[in-house]
């Protein structure tokens, strides 16, 4: 388990979602059955972070339970519970995720996390001097193949090694557009070099049709009957 | 080898459209109204004969379970949930057809739904795939649109998709969590029985199935059960999803046929082990929570179901994390159980103390700071873990340590011994203990 509590500076203002936010917020909560609407939480919070720069407060929870109208304690216990809330605010360019479990780790993750380190600050979950940029190491985000690899708000950006991440941090600084996914001119999740697989141009001609195999017929009565 | 025209996910690299268009013009979506007027029993007995067992880890046979649901709809609801809560590590095959074969997925959860008497599914998708799920939920709405799935659709099968997303917990993975989770409450798994296909999502009959599972669905109905029986080895049949990561020259993800030995995968389609192959340790070849193989037993076995677990570990996802001679296997084993640590849903005591237990003492002997006698106590915990908690996090997070323990009790005792010869006051372990 990882303990998460609220940040101790909360806003005083009280949270509400923008017009656009809370047509979306409708839509979603109608998604699911009526009296239902609690399934909608998860969504709900994510979106509020985004709306609150990148952390979920306390008024944004409360705003939350009130709109699902469950008790405040129930949507609490969801944002303390699912580690993508974060609880205090983040670099308003960047929130470094670095993934830290084995498949990265074996690829140079710790590398990755010293750069952070030494570019951020020390400690995970607190703010650059300029309030730019923070990280965090966190838990198998899924891309092993193209380990390691960082996330940043939406987009990951892969097989990276200490020299790109620190590039990557020198273009997000100055604005720079950069590109997410493969760093080293790889094709998403195929190996290097190009694929070893699906060569064959048949399969991309168009109207690909297939034709079925069938069971062989069962063997006649009288064999099934020596059997 | 397999041969490129007995793949089923031919976009799996996202070189062509993703889109209903090019799905269509790769087979997909071709022949579905038949599957579904052939009628549930046709369409489970199909999936049956297949052979096809389920790709998230267990390996259950998929046909069995869709069996489970009831042949009734009573007054409450079925419901076909869609796992896509991928986050074992060393797993990332369903990011892949989340974002470049989505349609093969909604086209086999439709079929699979009309299979159970579902007429609503959730693909639960874990939270950090944002970029997938913008993918999947593109492909749901193209569905809509050309009215293949949704209310009066072509396929005469009334069905709605709703994409529903987690936020960063590993449990939600495990079936009776997610249901949980989807119901907006924390992700912490139910005990069983009920089992989910009598009491499931909000209290209806659900199913809950892995990404791989359902986006095959469709292809094993347009080529027939034997064509997918036919590849592969005895009950082991059909193609996979391999994730090949670590210390291999070229990590990628590959489908290929079930039981090709582990040479032939990572020759032919990783570029080799980094070093060569007698650079190689150790291997994990089913995602983390996987006991380790070693090199010698692991490099001509047949990657599939049965042959991996004769070797007491499992093919798991088909999350192949290979680890080469410059590994420090103990720290890789700890760091795995940091990951079960962080992730255990704190529900069952000798998950939520075990796994922290067992991360600080797995610490300590990364460093060599532990006595010998400590490897048996804490191959003793791990066994007081597994097989006491709810749900199989707690075996999860006891049988890599078991793994190392098993066939690398050595390494330990080496490290220890190295490190009473000279010992550091100032190591890691200080740190742990201030924290």
């Amino acid at each position: 388990m990882s303990v998460r509590r609220l940040h101790t500076e909360q806003p005083d203002q009280a949270f509400a979602f923008n017009a656009e936010n809370l047509a979306w917020a409708r839509q979603t909560i109608a998604k699911y059955p009526a009296g239902k609407q609690a399934s909608a939480v998860i969504p709900l919070l994510w979106r509020a972070q985004e709306q609150n720069g990148n952390w979920v407060s306390k008024p944004a929870i409360e705003y939350i339970a009130t709109m699902l109208d469950m008790a405040y304690i129930r949507v609490l216990e969801v944002a303390t519970f699912y580690t993508m809330f974060q609880l205090q605010p983040v670099g308003k360019l960047a929130h470094i995720q670095v993934c830290g479990t084995t498949p990265c780790m074996l690829r140079g993750a710790e590398a990755l996390k010293e750069v952070c380190q030494n570019r951020i600050h020390h400690e995970p979950h607190h703010l650059s001097g300029d309030g730019r940029f923070s990280w965090e190491e966190v838990e198998c985000l899924g891309a092993c193949v193209n380990a390691p690899m960082v996330q940043i708000f939406k987009d990951t950006y892969e097989d990276l090694t200490p020299a790109t991440l620190e590039k990557l941090i020198d273009d997000l600084a100055v604005g720079r557009k950069v590109k997410a996914g493969p760093q080293i001119g790889r094709h998403f999740a195929a190996p290097e070099g190009g694929p070893t697989t699906l060569i064959d141009q048949m399969l991309y001609e168009g109207n690909r049709t297939f034709t079925r195999v069938e069971p062989p017929p069962p063997p006649p009565a009288d064999e099934a009957a020596k059997k | 080898m397999l041969a490129d025209k007995d793949r089923i996910f031919t976009n799996i690299y996202g070189f062509h459209d993703w889109g209903l268009e090019g799905a269509k013009k790769r087979g997909c979506w071709s022949g579905t109204k038949g599957f579904i007027d052939n009628g549930r029993d046709w369409m489970i007995n199909e999936i049956k004969a297949s052979g096809l067992r389920g790709r998230g880890g267990a390996g259950f046979p998929t046909g069995l379970k869709w069996s489970f649901m009831p042949k009734v709809i009573g007054e409450r609801p079925h419901y076909l949930v869609v796992n896509a809560d991928e986050s074992e590590p060393g797993t990332c095959k369903d990011r892949e057809i989340l974002r470049h074969e989505p349609h093969l997925l909604v086209e086999g959860s439709l079929l699979a739904g009309a299979a159970m008497g579902c007429h609503t599914a959730v693909i639960y998708v874990r939270g950090e795939f944002i970029r997938e799920r913008e993918h999947l939920q593109a492909a749901v709405e193209q569905a809509y649109e050309a009215r293949l799935i949704g209310k009066n659709n072509v396929h005469g099968w009334d069905y709605d998709i709703i994409v529903h997303h987690g936020a960063g917990a590993y449990i939600c993975g495990e079936e009776t969590a997610m249901l949980e989770s989807i119901e907006g409450k924390k992700g912490q798994p139910r005990m069983k029985p009920p089992f989910p296909a009598n009491v499931g999502l909000y209290g209806a009959p659900t199913t809950v199935n892995n990404v791989e599972s359902i986006a095959v669905a469709g292809t094993i109905m347009r080529r027939g059960a034997t064509w997918f029986n036919s590849i592969g080895r005895p009950n082991n049949a059909g193609t996979k999803l391999f994730c090949i990561s670590g210390h291999v020259n070229k990590p990628c993800v590959v489908e290929e046929e079930l039981g090709i030995p582990f040479r032939e995968l990572i020759e032919k389609h990783a570029g080799g082990v980094r070093g060569g192959f007698d650079n190689l340790l150790a291997v994990i070849p089913g995602g983390s929570s996987v006991r380790m193989v070693p090199a010698d037993l692991i490099i001509d076995t047949p990657m599939d179901f049965d042959s991996l677990s004769k070797l007491r570990s499992g093919l798991g996802t088909a999350a192949v994390i290979v680890m080469d001679k410059s590994t420090d296997l103990i720290k890789a084993i700890a760091r795995l159980a940091y990951f079960y640590k962080h992730e255990s849903c704190g529900q069952c005591t000798p998950c939520r103390e075990g796994t922290g237990w067992m991360w600080r003492v797995m610490t300590r002997m990364a460093e060599g700071r532990a006595e010998k006698r400590e490897i048996d106590m804490l191959l003793d915990v791990t066994r007081q873990i597994e097989g006491h908690t709810i749900c199989a996090l707690g075996d999860a997070a006891a049988w890599p340590i078991q793994g190392l323990i098993a066939h690398f009790r050595h390494v330990i005792e080496e490290r220890i011994d190295q490190y009473a010869a000279n010992p550091d006051p100032d190591g890691a372990v200080a740190k742990i203990a201030a924290e």
